[in-house]
């Protein structure tokens, strides 16, 4: 089957639709929203229908050019309309299309008093089916015979183009014939002279070097089919039943090949690719697992997989499309596999915009455009991670952002099969393009941005269930003391016996913290221990947390949790201690800011600093905490 | 195995979905006849739409032999075992 497999699933679909009238002012941008959902050919068409009801023309002051597309064929086009028009709709434009009745296209382009003269259409595709294309075409034909009815077959499109162009005057888009003939030699069909299916393989190379010399583009769905397999593509029995050569349930991708040249026409492809980094281009986290510790390269099918993607990037950069980096990082952790790593594909210098910190990722990608002067709706966002996700396409739908599994032999299939980057031809420029962003742009500090994350974080029904260390956990536990890195204030690292010292300890307390939200389990997230001092002080001896929930508001939880627990055993002040690593500057003032008072700096840049519980007001958050 | 109560379930919603309506009730012996705009294109639509759901195909005998909704629940319990 063929589908939009790269739009993500919008669970209220069918309610948002229902409701898409009872707003007028907001109809169309509820309709573009509903259009970037993976959708199936039903709902496309109950999409046009429900739009068509309240909209008979394209809204006023879109940016986008309407377009008036006639589609020109053999056989039934009709089922494909509007899988076609939602394409452009996805795109932010409009398109009104017509089609000509059964069989009649030469005499209605002929006939300036003709239906499709008055439609006075701004493009025309021409899809001939492949019955039509190989009439008269047998295997009694010799290889002379069958030369001549290629070249009248060729010839007579090549009148079409010519025909349309000068009667209507307007950029054609030609439809590859879909490869629907059945073989009738075998692996060597070419020496059958008079065969269909090769014929119409011929039939299809001389097409493309035919609209180079006419100035015509290929809509290509022969190669799409190729690669969905063509019974996603035709269906013998629908061709018998009603004359439809594409079938029903491929009409929301042929749709939006269409969609796709039709916006590449006005110059709306996307323009640049930004790249999240752990594990979407490379596997593991660099902070943590370090330049050795990373999935990359040669060893490992997944660091395989990893580095195919990246030569995937690469290829589209030296074709013309820009690369970027948004990755929530320490910045020179980021950098250094793309300048030391041996098996790293993508070099730093292949990057226009390097953006590593760890800000939420909307406001950098907001930086990333202005840094390129280039519209935010013109990058497409890659990353593994579904918050990261979801969070980009609340922020900035304008974005695409491709929906990937965790598998990333599948990233550059998402990419290719959703067309973002579409463009009709390669210029010098585009081969020069990387380098004249690499050189004029200087990697600015990002600028606070305003980014509602209240609201977005208030919609993840956050979950955090809290339980003291337990036998149960005890092998993540000692998993995550000795991974984390970054976010750890301490690094103290422990095994099984000292974690079991803590559960058997009166006067100390660990806590595994799990986050729960609407996208799912994110798993036991951070790790905290604390121990009752003699003068009632209550250490903080570890806190650590995972990178992936930075910015959720996990840490005031904790520090409500850990407030809470020692109060229980009697404290009157927590403590909290930082020791310096390579690794974990991102902490520095984690304490300071969750309003501790700075109290004492060693030589080497450690520090403590208390917080009085006495006066302590617990910090109120969007996460639900429940003991587990 | 499909049971025919979840066919029924699931085609309800293929069926809202084809004819933009909220409210199908379907019986086993509902047919062309009794709902508007049911043409050969709708009943195209909820063969292709079926097929899709349960990842079946059916025959074109199959689909010659389909005169009411109870003829197609029939024959998709049929496929799905």
């Amino acid at each position: 089957m063929t589908d939009l497999h790269w739009l993500p699933e919008m669970p209220d679909w069918r309610a948002r639709l229902r409701g898409l009238a009872d707003r007028p002012g907001s109809v169309w941008d509820n309709a573009v929203s509903l259009a970037g959902a993976r959708i199936n050919f039903v709902l496309t068409n109950a999409l046009d229908e429900t739009l068509r009801r309240s909209m008979s023309a394209p809204p006023e002051g879109v940016a986008t050019k309407p377009v008036r597309l006639a589609v020109l064929g053999s056989s039934t086009l009709t089922h494909l309309l509007p899988a076609i028009r939602v394409a452009g709709l996805r795109r932010g434009i409009w398109i009104d299309t017509y089609e000509n009745d059964f069989g009649q296209y030469w005499q209605e382009l002929s006939d300036p008093a003709s239906a499709l003269h008055a439609f006075k259409p701004t493009a025309v595709l021409l899809a001939l089916d492949s019955h039509d294309l190989t009439a008269g075409v047998t295997a009694a034909m010799d290889i002379e015979t069958a030369n001549a009815a290629l070249s009248e077959v060729t010839e007579r499109i090549r009148a079409t183009w010519r025909l349309a162009r000068e009667t209507l005057g307007c950029p054609i888009l030609h439809q590859a014939a879909l490869p629907v003939h059945l073989p009738i030699l075998g692996n060597n069909e070419h020496r059958a002279a008079g065969s269909r299916a090769a014929f119409l393989t011929r039939l299809n190379a001389r097409l493309r070097v035919m609209a180079e010399e006419e100035g015509v583009d290929i809509l290509a769905i022969d190669d799409r089919a190729a690669r969905d397999g063509l019974r996603a593509w035709h269906d013998a029995g629908l061709w018998h039943r009603a004359k439809q050569e594409v079938s029903h349930a491929a009409g929301p991708v042929y749709g939006d090949l269409v969609g796709r040249w039709v916006a590449a026409k006005q110059g709306r492809s996307f323009k640049c690719l930004v790249l999240d980094l752990d594990n979407t281009v490379w596997g593991g986290v660099i902070g943590d697992d370090g330049m050795e510790g990373i999935e990359l390269g040669q060893g490992s099918p997944l660091g395989e997989a990893y580095a195919a993607f990246q030569t995937y990037a690469r290829e589209l950069s030296r074709r013309g499309v820009i690369l970027a980096v948004c990755s929530k990082n320490d910045e020179a952790n980021a950098i250094e596999p793309f300048e030391k790593h041996p098996d790293m594909v993508l070099r730093r210098g292949d990057i226009s915009s390097f953006v590593a910190n760890w800000s939420d990722k909307a406001g950098n990608i907001r930086a990333i455009a202005e840094e390129l002067n280039i519209g935010l709706d013109s990058l497409v966002f890659i990353d593994d991670n579904p918050f990261e996700r979801n969070l980009v396409r609340q922020e900035l739908p304008m974005v695409a952002v491709p929906e990937v599994s965790d598998d990333p032999a599948a990233f550059p299939i998402a990419l290719a099969d959703a067309g973002y980057f579409e463009g009709l031809s390669v210029t010098d420029e585009d081969r020069e393009r990387t380098s004249q962003y690499r050189g004029n742009k200087a990697r600015d500090a990002l600028k606070a941005s305003v980014t509602d994350l209240p609201a977005y974080l208030r919609g993840l029904e956050m979950r955090l269930i809290w339980k003291p260390f337990d036998r149960v956990g005890l092998q993540r536990i000692v998993q995550l003391i000795n991974k984390s890195n970054q976010f750890n204030l301490t690094t103290r690292r422990y095994t099984d016996e000292d974690v079991i010292a803590v559960m058997a300890d009166p006067e100390a307390f660990g806590l595994q913290l799990r986050l729960l939200d609407r996208f799912g389990d994110n798993g036991v997230i951070a790790i905290a221990v604390g121990r009752l001092q003699e003068n009632k002080d209550l250490l903080i001896d570890t806190w650590l947390m995972s990178c992936r929930v930075l910015g959720r508001q996990v840490e005031p939880t904790t520090l409500n949790l850990i407030a809470q627990k020692a109060g229980k055993l009697g404290a009157r002040r927590l403590v909290g201690e930082y020791i310096p690593t390579k690794k974990n500057g991102m902490v520095r003032d984690h304490y300071t800011k969750l309003g501790f008072t700075a109290m004492e700096t060693g030589p080497s840049g450690g520090s403590r600093a208390v917080l009085d519980l006495a006066s302590y007001q617990p910090a109120s958050t969007f996460i639900h905490v429940t003991e587990g | 195995m499909a049971t025919e109560a979840e066919i029924h379930a699931a085609l309800t919603t293929i069926f809202n979905d084809v004819f933009l309506r909220d409210d199908m009730i379907l019986t086993a012996e509902l047919s062309a006849k009794d709902v508007q705009g049911w043409d050969s294109f709708k009943q195209i639509e909820i063969i292709m739409a079926s097929e899709e759901h349960w990842k079946i195909r059916f025959t074109t005998r199959e689909l010659d032999a389909l005169r009411c909704v109870g003829d197609l629940v029939r024959t998709i319990a049929s496929k799905t075992v």
